[in-house]
């Protein structure tokens, strides 16, 4: 019989109900608690990175200095509102880290300092703080210790608490050997002595790596990220050029403009919006992904996931419910059901595996067999299950001292025991057998060996459960142009069925690590982007060579270290809602920016009319939003362009709905949402501030 | 037949010649920059200048060697008009002075041919065929060997190599401009196009005055000044002046000559890169904005404000009365889209909203469809910075023909955007600043401007026409719009040639359903929006102060 060592959390159903990407909801006080964070960052030298918001600021620090030497009520309210521009893109920024604060103080709690009991050469325990711990270190953790740090179990079995990190109160199994021996520092042991070997350098474990993560602290801008200011900065500099090159003309014009008029229409000009929620919006993605309990190593790795071309997803609890059922008795001829039921039930009594408990409660549900309990037969024996004889089963010793031998197990298997007890498999079992394999089952013969000698009785048709919802999710992913391939261990013939039932693109049959690596390179070789989950150490190569690997944080420290996120639910469907978060990021960029740049052409039509009409009044037609006066049109601009950041926070956050679907779709919708909105929603924001700003006193 | 309906035909027929000359000229071009073999003559050259024409080039060693070559261009022409008094064939005119010559060099290396001398008191034969007219093939062989390198990055893949400059710009001449200027030389002689060697001739006109009648090698060069998209006027008067555009035929015909390459090379990018629909959205783009442009222009001519233009039924001052204001206005657009710079009427004449359409023309890029080559990378450079927020709004890292535009692509894309503008406006605001500039200015107020802001826009973005009205043979006009031209000219096509390598580094991605379609409409509309909102926004304040200023009615 299998030991079924997998955690309670692996086994946890994955819900079938297809999430979508949302959440990340700002909470309005956050904007005033973290505002002292947003003027802190005004420092020139944190103002620097990011070369829009210092276009702003060095503009604000001039207006201010003009201000003072000729004071006025419109230039200190241009100042003002200056200052708010650069304080609202860092008060941004601070809201999106705030959140991860929130939580970088709960992981810190179980980081607390602990005293570990290091194995010395010989065998004795010694007490030394936790921090002392290096790489290879022996420590023996026992019941209500806490781990002091990352290592792998070298001897025992223990059930740990890891609800620190997961947020997940139900225990584990860690175990030595195998794919569940990793432990996490700062997770708890609930029973028995487990001894660990650290893996992990002090200051580098995982929570460590995470606290900084989620605090932003470690967060470097993405390639994309880089991309986008490198265009964004460009555009600052056209428009810083348009500006000062527009003061000579100006002043040829008999139209020479303050300076602070000239620093308005730069600050409206260049790309402040995007330039401002930026950052915020990357570390809102990666925010995000902690919500769904992943933890991303890299902002790269986000990126990355929103560009995945192929998706390998393995079949057992992602596309399959992770055990085969029961799904139908097939006897031979000649061979009553109820029979057939009634053996295949005493056979599977002492199995507790799935498979076998699916037996027993197909044979109630079908026939009507109640359920015995395995100390409700007098004189029974049952026969484990093990890796050689490949059967389980149960010996009854009947009245009179006649023997009955029940069996089931692996065609082959079942048929060499039926020859050894003297018997033929009936030949009509072949084809039975064949056409359950070929229709992505798994036939297991049920045979009994009595008084008449050995009979094959018949065969139980297990199959793989496709999870409900797969198919419009693989529909989805195929419109996303997202290739899905089911990896697995199983022959062709069952793999071909089940890929087909569940409507993934390819599959990749009896599985070994080193052709998922193989088939990861032929994809990156076709300059394809591969997504893939993974627990095991002999998936740890796949992980690292695929662009986006997450981990399963129930696997072993080797998959953790190779894949570049960590799912802590440990649930591999949610590569999907990983890809997802990741399209959603840069779709959030890309329309920001796209909106950003509409804007510019209301503001021309607010401030150029304001500032020229005066020499040359036909330019007064500019001024289609008729608005007040030269400093109320300007003025409200600006304020616009400051306001326009703090309402677009939110969004940011949350990122722009996404729907899947084809690119041209979502380029349609994008376009008019951000493209035609961006172009239409200053002239109404413009004009509306003018209409309360022309009140203002002293403003001509 | 009014002129107005005789424009309008004029233009069918032009967009049904164009119709007709794309696919076949955009293949054939294809192939004469996709074949692996030379033709005899091209060994020959190859032999005598000692280049390999079978090793790649590097992009790096393809951008010194392009720009070695214009160098010592520059030289051979400084020299030619510097020696034009002690060489033959000079009609007896003296030496070229420093500062004209030095701008003339410029002008006609970088396919600018920005002329701040009249033609026919200025320069001899000698310098006008083995000077000038060997500019007007080799800058535009240059500038189809940068597009065809740029296209060759898109095409390749895990390479470092984008071509080798010496065998594109030669095949360019031979193969491409050199059969098509001697077809177009021919029919421009058969249709009164002056070709002779002789000098003027003096003649006694009626009124018992002397009037020197020019002769000159007018139709060879006036096919190659359309052709490669030049417009270096034999004469002062360029194609206004009835010895190198007598009808409206020819007129027509030189409209189609200055369109016929640049509107072609979409269709050979489409080749080139293996899909034709990637070339037919970017023709489409072109020609969308330029019948935009041409209606903008004609609309504004012949749209009647003011008591002399409402008695002459149109902007008729500065134009020809055997052309007419819309095949005036045409020309106008063709020669202003195309980085040409030919004119057959005066554009300072036109109304300040037609002469500011024309000025916004050129301050588009040139790339609608732009000059020879120019117009193709322009483009192209613009769709790649499209493509990268349009591609992030479909939520992948933008892509495009299978490219990733990452960092080093934006960067390259951005220089190229950032150039232009930069030349032209800082060119513009110096100027302004300066009063020795300010005094060469013939119209005061936001005419002056105008003139002014022409001037730098036409040079930055290697146009070549001029506004007129602007006495520009001066040291400081000489020496500044030099400096732009060949800024304008060399530094995009730098960054070109490094985004050329980029790409052609890259292993193409392929494309799904999650791929940002850039054939459809959508994209195409998308590309045209941005063409012209980022040329808006960078240039609005200036056009406020200058046509806006002039011609928007108090």
């Amino acid at each position: 019989m299998i030991v079924s060592t997998a955690s309670p959390t692996t086994d946890r159903p994955s819900a079938p109900v297809i999430r979508r990407v949302g959440g990340g909801l700002l909470d309005p006080r956050m904007l005033l608690t973290q505002l002292p964070a947003a003027v802190r960052k005004l420092d020139p030298r944190t103002m620097a990175c990011n070369p829009v918001m210092f276009v702003v600021e060095v503009g604000a620090a001039l207006t201010t200095v003009l201000a003072v030497r000729h004071s006025g009520v419109f230039a200190w309210l241009i100042v003002a509102w200056l200052w708010a521009t650069a304080v609202f893109a860092n008060l941004a920024e601070a809201v999106a880290e705030g959140r991860g604060k929130a939580q970088a103080e709960t992981l810190r709690r179980a980081r607390r300092d602990t005293t570990a009991r290091r194995l010395t050469g010989d065998g004795a325990e010694e007490r030394v703080p936790a921090a002392d711990l290096r790489v290879g270190d022996r420590v023996v953790c026992e019941a209500g210790d806490l781990i002091p740090s990352d290592g792998d179990v070298l001897e025992g079995i223990a059930s740990v608490d890891e609800s620190a990190i997961t947020g997940e109160s139900a225990p584990v199994i860690r175990e030595a050997g195998g794919d569940r021996s990793a432990v996490t520092g700062g997770t708890r042991v609930l029973s028995d002595r487990i001894v660990v070997r650290i893996t992990a350098r002090p200051g580098e474990t995982f929570l460590d790596r995470m606290i900084a993560l989620v605090e932003g602290a470690a967060r470097q801008k993405t390639p994309n990220e880089i991309a986008l200011n490198i265009l964004l900065a460009s555009l600052a500099i056209v428009f810083l050029l348009a500006v000062v090159t527009l003061q000579p003309l100006a002043a040829y014009s008999g139209a020479e403009q303050s300076v602070i008029v000239l620093v308005s229409l730069l600050v409206c000009l260049i790309p402040t919006t995007i330039g401002a929620l930026l950052s915020a919006i990357g570390i809102a993605g990666m925010d995000r992904l902690v919500q769904r309990n992943v933890l991303a190593m890299s902002g790269r790795a986000v990126e990355a996931a929103g560009d995945v071309n192929t998706l390998l997803l393995d079949k057992t609890g992602t596309i399959t419910l992770g055990n085969r059922e029961a799904v139908e008795f097939l006897p031979l001829d000649g061979v009553p059901a109820a029979e057939l039921a009634d053996a295949a039930q005493l056979a599977s009594l002492a199995d507790e595996t799935p498979e076998g408990r699916s037996i027993v409660v197909l044979a109630k549900t079908a026939h009507g067999l109640r359920e015995r309990r395995p100390g409700e037969l007098a004189n029974a024996t049952f026969v484990p299950f093990t890796a050689v004889t490949r059967m389980s089963g149960c010996d009854l010793a009947a009245d009179g001292g006649t023997r009955r031998q029940v069996r089931k197990g692996a065609t082959s298997a079942v048929r060499d025991w039926v020859r050894e007890c003297g018997g033929v498999p009936p030949d009509e079992l072949g084809p039975m057998v064949d056409a359950i394999a070929a229709s992505g089952g798994t036939p297991l013969v049920v045979a009994v060996n009595g008084t008449a000698g050995p009979r094959v009785l018949g065969v139980v048709h297990l199959k793989d459960i496709v999870k409900s919802g797969m198919r419009e999710r693989f529909d989805e992913l195929r419109r996303m142009g997202i290739r899905t391939v089911m990896i697995t261990g199983d022959n062709p013939l069952t793999a071909k069925a089940i890929a087909d039932e569940a409507g993934v693109d390819d599959y990749l049959a009896e599985a070994k690590p080193e052709d998922k690596l193989a088939l990861i390179r032929g994809e990156q070789d076709g300059g394809r982007l591969v997504a893939m989950t993974g627990d095991g150490t002999n998936g740890a190569p796949a992980l690292a060579q695929a662009d986006v690997g997450v981990a399963m944080n129930t696997g072993t420290s080797a998959a953790k270290e190779a894949g570049n996120m960590v799912d802590l639910d440990s649930n591999p469907t949610k590569l999907i809602e990983v890809v997802e978060i990741g399209k959603q990021l840069l779709i959030t960029r890309g329309a920001l920016t796209t909106f950003s740049i509409a804007n510019d052409v209301a503001k021309y039509f607010a401030i150029l009319p304001a500032m020229f009409a005066v020499v040359y009044p036909g330019l007064d037609r500019l001024n289609v939003m008729r608005l007040h006066s030269p400093d109320s049109a300007i003025l409200s601009a600006v304020i616009f362009n400051a306001l326009i950041i703090v309402a677009l926070v939110p969004l940011a956050l949350r990122g722009v709905r996404y729907r899947p679907g084809s690119a041209a779709t979502m380029l349609r919708r994008n376009l008019l949402v951000y493209g035609a909105g961006g172009l239409v929603a200053p002239f109404v924001g413009i004009k509306a501030l003018d209409l309360l700003v022309q009140f203002l006193p002293g403003l001509r | 037949m009014s002129s107005t309906g005789a424009g309008v035909l004029a233009a069918l027929a032009l967009v049904a010649a164009l119709a007709v000359t794309h696919v076949p000229l955009g293949n054939y071009m294809a192939r004469v920059f996709g074949s692996e073999r030379h033709l005899r003559v091209e060994r020959v050259i190859y032999r005598v200048v000692r280049v390999n024409p079978d090793a790649d080039q590097r992009w790096t060693v393809y951008a010194v060697s392009l720009l070695a070559f214009s160098a010592a261009c520059v030289l051979v022409l400084y020299g030619l008009q510097r020696l034009q008094g002690v060489l033959p064939w000079s009609l007896g005119l003296p030496a070229v002075t420093p500062a004209l010559a030095w701008n003339t060099a410029a002008s006609f290396v970088t396919n600018t041919n920005w002329q701040n001398y009249p033609g026919e008191s200025t320069m001899g034969y000698l310098v006008q065929m083995a000077g000038l007219a060997v500019q007007n093939f080799v800058s535009a062989a240059v500038g189809l060997a940068v597009a065809i390198a740029l296209v060759r990055g898109f095409a390749r893949a895990r390479t470092d190599r984008v071509g080798n400059v010496w065998v594109d710009v030669v095949r360019g001449c031979l193969r491409i401009l050199l059969p098509l200027s001697v077809l177009a030389a021919i029919v421009l002689m058969a249709s009164g196009v002056i070709q002779n060697l002789s000098g003027p001739h003096a003649v006694h006109t009626l009124t018992g005055s002397t009037q020197a009648i020019p002769g000159g090698p007018v139709a060879t060069q006036e096919a190659i000044k359309e052709l490669g998209t030049n417009g270096g006027g034999f004469f002062n008067a360029n194609s206004a002046h009835p010895f190198e555009n007598p009808t409206p035929f020819t007129n027509w015909l030189e409209v189609l000559l200055l369109l016929l390459i640049p509107f072609a090379l979409p269709r050979t990018f489409g080749r080139l890169v293996g899909d034709p629909r990637q070339g037919w959205a970017i023709v489409a783009v072109m020609a969308a904005i330029f019948i935009g442009s041409l209606s903008a222009t004609t609309a504004f001519e012949l749209h009647h404000s003011g008591a002399a233009l409402r008695a002459a039924g149109a902007a008729i001052e500065g134009k020809e009365v055997r052309f007419g204001v819309p095949q005036s206005a045409l020309f106008a657009t063709a020669t202003t889209t195309t980085s040409t710079g030919a004119v057959d009427s005066m554009h300072d004449s036109y109304t300040p909203l037609g002469g500011g359409t024309v000025l916004t023309s050129m301050m588009l890029g040139e790339i609608t469809p732009g000059g020879v080559g120019s117009g193709l990378y322009g483009i192209l450079v613009v769709a790649v910075v499209t493509v990268f927020v349009a591609g992030l709004m479909v939520g992948r890292t933008p892509e495009y023909l299978g490219k990733k535009i990452r960092s080093r692509e934006v960067k390259f894309a951005a220089l190229y955007i950032l150039a232009t503008p930069a030349v032209a406006l800082v060119g513009t605001a110096v100027a302004m600043a300066t009063p020795s500039a300010r005094h060469a200015m013939l119209n005061a107020g936001p005419h002056g401007l105008s003139e002014v802001l022409y001037a730098f826009t036409s040079a930055a973005n290697n146009n070549g026409s001029a506004f007129a009205g602007l006495s520009a043979n001066t040291a400081f006009y000489n020496l500044a719009l030099g400096l732009a031209m060949l800024a304008g000219r060399f530094l995009p096509m730098v960054v070109v040639l490094g985004l050329a390598g980029s790409l052609a580094r890259q292993t193409p991605v392929p494309a799904t359903a999650g791929t940002l379609p850039t054939h459809r409409p959508l994209y195409a509309a998308m590309l045209a929006g941005v063409i012209v909102i980022v040329v808006a926004l960078t240039y609005f304040p200036a056009l406020a102060l200058g046509p806006l200023a002039e011609g928007l009615p108090r």
